[in-house]
């Protein structure tokens, strides 16, 4: 059997996004050359989730349901990834680039003795060569890769680009016995941030803002404007360096890496660094009172004028809008 | 304590990209080369353990000459030995091979912790490190943002979407820096002066017993085919808001509700 295994990550039961966009990706590229899909499932107490997957494309779900894979490890993940390739042998490897995924794929490929294509934003396929784009130099340009005929092509896909959809299908549940776990590197616990907000990383919309809020207090305008289109807080390096709002809130560079559906920027100048982490966002909208503040370049949409005007303005027709 | 730090030469951020005449390569005139800086945070560590616990801090890189300039800077922030194994621009973005030429480098020095950048900026791959851990058959933490050293383990925080994971981890391991995890310092004068006459050590990756023509070519794991500036984006509407703001806030939920369907 041949086709594509794809990692499939879950926290308490419940699935990642981004595996079953990366598993809708495999499914795409199988269905058009008569190629398999699996997944594979790592964790503790996952059965009933896994049945799930056959939705997405799944043909068959490989299941590694052990108490030492309840919390990640990459070594003991890793080895029932790899668990699943030795019988499946497939010709790619597909991962949702999360900080899960980024931290796995890596360690799968040296296993197996080969490289990996990161947080690519592009797929298509050229007989069995998987042909890559992904974003390098911080989004200032693209490379057009491929792993020079090595298999398992090991491929992380960035969250939120390709799309999820569900394909109506069955699997098959194949558990993975006679795993050699041995495991150094382990998670303890797992502690979530503030109040359960939503993540910047895993927003489909985000409300961003910068330098030009002046003062953290300010952020509960930001905060006001998120709530209402079930967005998250983003902010430029400037904001959180000045102590306004933590650093898991910040974007670019030394940030998260983004592509929301919306991203609206708010008193945020559009530094290199910052497109560097935002520029891949499908919608772009500016508020800015310089008009030649170079975010409006990469703005789709853009209103020049002070924030503290035009933003308590758009939440109010925002929710006329809501109301309608 | 002993550090091993691996640093990649860098183009600065703010560079402006060109590419290069192959259409594969940027084109480096007026590209200023830097510590890659995820690699600041690693050696920011690295330092701080060793005048901390004692033990010495050695710096490592694979790249052309110039990044000799790289290993200086490091020097002068206080790293105590360089190791400068020369090439790497036949494997540029080969994370795997990489990590082969660093592993070969390593294997055979006596060290408690590797430390890494979480990501080299420019090539972006977030691969080296943890490819490294496993072909040195070491644990690895990446995405680090706290660390606590025990005798011979460590407490890791390590940043995820919607917060931190608490990671126990024996030493010798691998550990990749994210920003948050402290203050790098600037180089002193002093430092500066003293990094001058601090030895470099060359290796040539023949010395490791390996061939870099092969890495590049029979054993290679990354082909790029082509280089390209992203597209140019079609200009916005861009609406003037100094005068009422309100219409403008109005004009602008309207776009992104009806034209654009954001939400
Ligand atoms: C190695 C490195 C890594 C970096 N990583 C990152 C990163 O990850 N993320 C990041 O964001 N930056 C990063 N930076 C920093 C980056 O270069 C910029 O300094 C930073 O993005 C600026 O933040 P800002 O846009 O909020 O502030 P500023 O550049 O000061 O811009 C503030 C903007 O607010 C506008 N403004 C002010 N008042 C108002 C008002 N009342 N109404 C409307 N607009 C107003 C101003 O016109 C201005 O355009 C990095 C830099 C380096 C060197
Ligand atoms: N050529 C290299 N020489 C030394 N260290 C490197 C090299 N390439 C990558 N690294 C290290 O691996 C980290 C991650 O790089 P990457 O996987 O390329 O994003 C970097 O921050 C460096 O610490």
């Amino acid at each position: 059997m041949s086709g594509i295994l794809v990692f499939v990550e879950q926290r308490d039961g419940s699935i990642r996004k981004g595996s079953l966009e990366a598993l809708s990706e495999a499914h795409r590229h199988a269905a058009a050359n008569g190629w398999d899909v699996a997944a594979v499932l790592p964790g503790s107490g996952i059965e009933g989730v896994a049945a799930g997957l056959g939705a997405y494309g799944a043909g068959k779900v490989f299941i590694a349901d052990d108490a030492n894979l309840k919390l990640y490890s990459a070594e003991g993940y890793a080895e029932a990834v790899v668990a699943a390739a030795k019988q499946m042998t497939p010709h790619a490897i597909f991962f949702s680039a999360t900080a899960m995924g980024r931290d796995l794929a890596p360690r799968v490929a040296a296993k197996l003795g080969v490289g990996g294509l990161a947080d690519v934003t592009g797929l298509t396929l050229e007989g069995e060569t998987f042909v890559a784009r992904r974003p390098v130099y911080s989004a200032k340009a693209f490379a057009t890769v491929d792993t020079a005929g090595k298999t398992p092509q090991v491929i992380s896909l960035r969250p939120n680009v390709f799309s999820a959809e569900e394909a109506g299908g069955s699997a098959e549940i194949v558990k993975l016995d006679g795993l050699a776990l041995s495991i150094r590197a382990m998670v303890k616990e797992l502690v979530s941030s503030e109040g359960g907000e939503i993540d910047v990383a895993e927003a489909n919309i985000i409300v961003s803002g910068g330098r030009g809020l002046k003062g953290p207090e300010n952020f509960a305008l930001m905060r006001e404007l998120a709530e209402l289109l079930g967005a998250a807080v983003g902010a430029s390096r400037a904001a959180v360096d000045a102590g306004w709002i933590d650093h898991s809130h910040q974007v670019g560079q030394t940030g998260k890496v983004v592509s929301p559906t919306l991203y609206i920027a708010n008193g945020i100048s559009g530094a290199i660094q910052h497109l560097a982490g935002m520029s891949s966002s499908k919608i772009i909208v500016a508020i800015n009172k310089d008009p030649d503040a170079p975010i409006f370049k990469v703005a789709d949409y853009g209103v020049v004028g002070d924030l503290f005007q035009v933003v308590p303005a758009m939440i109010e027709e925002i929710k006329k809008v809501k109301a309608a | 304590m002993k550090c091993i730090v691996c640093m990649t030469h860098v183009p600065d951020t703010a560079s402006i990209i060109r590419i290069g005449a192959d259409g594969q390569h940027i084109d480096e005139t007026g590209i200023k080369w830097i510590v890659s800086p995820y690699d600041e945070y690693a050696l920011e560590e690295a330092l701080q353990l060793t005048e901390a616990k004692g033990g010495e801090v050695t710096v490592m890189t694979y790249g052309p000459q110039r990044a000799e300039a790289g290993l200086r800077e490091c020097l002068a922030r206080g790293a105590h030995n360089a190791v400068h194994i020369l090439g790497g621009e036949k494997t540029l973005g080969d994370s795997f091979a990489i990590a082969k030429v660093l592993a070969a480098a390593i294997k055979d020095r006596e060290f408690d912790v590797i430390l890494v950048g979480v990501k080299g900026v420019g090539t972006d791959n977030s691969q080296v490190g943890q490819m490294l851990a496993e072909l040195l058959d070491l644990p690895h933490v990446s995405n680090v943002v706290k660390v606590e050293w025990n005798d011979g383990a460590i407490v890791a925080e390590r940043e995820v979407e919607g917060g931190h994971e608490v990671v126990e981890s024996p030493l010798p391991a691998v550990l990749t820096a994210q920003k948050g995890l402290n203050e790098p310092r600037y180089a002193a004068l002093k430092g500066i002066m003293a990094a001058k006459r601090k030895p470099v050590e060359k290796v040539d990756p023949s010395a490791l017993g390996l061939d870099e023509d092969v890495l590049a070519g029979a054993e290679a794991t990354y082909n790029l085919r082509s280089l390209e500036l992203p597209p140019e984006k079609q200009a916005g509407k861009i609406i003037q808001g100094e005068d009422d703001p309100q219409a403008a806030a109005a004009e602008l939920v309207k776009l992104l509700h009806e034209e654009a369907k954001a939400f």
